[in-house]
């Protein structure tokens, strides 16, 4: 079982890209996934949780991600908001950051950086990291092919937009993979 | 026959099975965690992939009693509701189920105020217990869909003729996204033919008043036939579940199912989603030789008597997972389960173990501590007959 949690802040769209993610999974990669955001109402801005489990045994288990494998930070003024909270000595931390070196000195697990903010700015026109966090996150985690997160992103918005978004993905995936 | 797979959540899941099952009035109240529900049934009428009336009240007392005036001109009707809004529509659910009334509703269990909370629990449904509806709770989204299909064919049968209620626990089912099969229309329409009106239905032709009314004379006799016709209804709910299975090839062992219970020493009895996190508890706990088994309770109402007395023989000590307090004395299904025992003439130790309450996490860690206390009551401890999970006070 692989469990991810997502940080972002309402609005972001931290939850629809663990959606998204899940979908990539169990539609077109054969894995079985569950998505969930943080259950509540729902603020603009406010921190906000989105979790994705994927597992190729079937999931039963409902009960809260405490201990994530993976924690994909779309904003990284959110880190002193619960990031580092259930860490395991194996977590990977995924940041949407310009540099990820200082995060580095204050934990010691795996930070892995991308300015995927920058990235969809220059392709979308817009400062929407969220789907671009899966490229970093395939880069680092081949459960889940790029390929079938293409096919899910084409699924769930407008073809000019996904192609757009799925550019995002590429561009982030490749930065990552030659950076590792 | 099987359709499309798709990525969406337990609320999604419901809408997609009432589609399927062709209501032709939907009139509902939006209430979280229910919402997404009632936003789907109202797009798909809206684009007209349901051909149904959308009937936008302002109340869910008034959803209801418009189901009751759709059901009792022979259509098939659907409403769905949570929480403080299934209390307010509590009035009318007995008019329903006395008048005997066809309507599936699909209750999205929420805890009650005060305090004032939107998070899941099953408190809501409990107050309905009484109420002559059918009380089925499902597990994921599949079973969501899957009982709104079986749930207009239960209600139908010409020898049920009773409302039935479809519990899905909320947010941790209704906001989470998982795989879901779609059925396919045909397959539906085969298993669910359009509805029959009954002899006595009202029409334009036939005007009747709804204010059924019996007096001393015979209103003892009506609630008896409405009372052992819901008992009967038992083989209905086995055997629309058989059927579903032939032909679609899931099926959900009718009123309860039964894991690892054959030579089970220990046994949790759950309902609704927390049944997932205990498959996984009883597996790690089996495989470290631990004879524990689980009881999944899916219908509340008519209580399955015969069926938990069979699952549960030679089991020496059960545990009773509610999500739910009946203030003042212990969890509902607790009672019930001790009831049915007590009319089996079995009498192996009991727990109640209350959690989940207000939207609380029940972990895998607090699974295997239920376990763990009632192997303890068998070592002859002597323990609480009520335990609380997960609790952040003395109490």
């Amino acid at each position: 079982m692989i469990e991810i949690r997502w940080h972002g802040r309402g609005g972001q769209g931290s939850f629809t890209a663990s959606r998204i993610l899940g979908a990539a999974a169990s539609v077109y990669g054969g894995i079985n996934a569950m998505a969930f955001p943080s259950f509540g109402p729902e603020r603009r801005g406010a921190p906000v949780l989105g979790f994705t489990k994927l597992s190729r045994e079937p999931i039963t288990d409902r009960s809260e991600i405490l201990n994530p494998d993976y924690v994909i930070v779309l904003d990284e003024s959110l880190w002193e908001e619960g990031v580092t909270l259930g860490l395991k000595e194996d977590t990977v931390i995924i940041l949407n950051t310009q540099n990820a070196r200082p995060y580095r000195e204050k934990v010691s697990q795996r930070v892995v950086g991308a300015d995927v903010t920058a990235v969809a700015l220059e392709v979308t026109g817009l400062p929407m990291a969220n789907l671009g966090m899966m490229g970093a996150f395939a880069a680092v985690e081949d459960t889940v092919a790029l390929e079938a997160i293409h096919k899910a992103v084409l699924d769930a918005m407008k073809p000019s937009v996904a192609q757009k978004n799925i550019e995002v993905i590429q561009r982030v995936y490749h930065a990552v993979k030659e950076a590792l | 026959m099987s359709g499309v797979k798709r990525f969406i959540c337990g609320d999604e899941a419901v809408a997609e099975g009432v589609r399927l099952a062709r209501p032709h009035v939907v009139s509902a109240y939006p209430i979280t965690p229910q919402t997404i529900v009632v936003e789907r049934l109202s797009e798909y009428v809206e684009e007209g992939s349901l051909k149904a009336r959308y009937m936008h009240v302002e109340s869910e007392h008034s959803a209801m009693s418009c189901a009751i005036g759709a059901s009792s001109v022979g259509a098939r009707a659907f409403t769905a509701t949570s929480s403080q809004g299934l209390l307010y529509m509590a009035e009318t659910l007995p008019y329903a189920s006395g008048a005997r009334l066809p309507i599936v509703m699909m209750n999205a269990n929420r805890s009650i105020a005060t305090p004032w909370n939107i998070y899941g629990d099953q408190m809501d449904a409990m107050f309905l217990l009484n109420s002559g509806w059918i009380q089925y709770y499902v597990e994921d989204a599949q079973e969501a869909l899957d009982m709104m299909i079986q749930g207009y064919r239960l209600a139908e049968d010409p020898e049920v003729m009773t409302p039935v209620m479809i519990n899905v626990d909320g947010f941790v089912l209704t906001h989470t996204y998982e795989l879901v099969e779609i059925p396919l229309q045909e397959a539906v329409d085969g298993f669910l033919p359009p509805l029959k009106m009954p002899l006595n239905s009202m029409s334009l032709e036939s005007p009747k008043s709804l204010c059924i009314s019996a007096g001393n004379d015979t209103n003892m006799e009506f609630n008896m036939k409405q009372h052992f016709d819901m008992l009967r209804s038992a083989s209905a709910i086995e055997a629309v579940d058989r059927a579903f299975g032939e032909t679609f090839g899931r099926t959900y062992h009718g009123a309860l199912e039964a894991i690892d219970t054959e030579d089970a020493r220990v046994v949790l009895i759950t309902a609704g989603t927390v049944t997932g996190t205990a498959r996984g508890v009883v597996k790690a706990l089996r495989a470290a030789g631990k004879k524990v088994g689980l009881i999944k309770l899916r219908v509340l109402r008519p209580f399955p008597v015969q069926r938990l007395i069979e699952a549960l023989k030679g089991v020496e000590a059960v545990g009773v997972l509610d999500k739910n307090i009946s203030f003042g004395y212990e969890g509902t299904i607790f009672t019930n389960v001790n009831s049915a025992l007590m009319a089996g003439q079995m009498s192996p130790k009991t727990l109640g173990f209350i959690g989940g309450i207000g939207g609380r996490d029940i972990t895998k860690a607090n699974l295997e501590e239920a376990y763990g206390k009632l192997f303890e009551v068998l070592e002859g401890a002597d323990l609480d007959r009520v335990q609380y999970l997960n609790v952040r006070c003395d109490y």
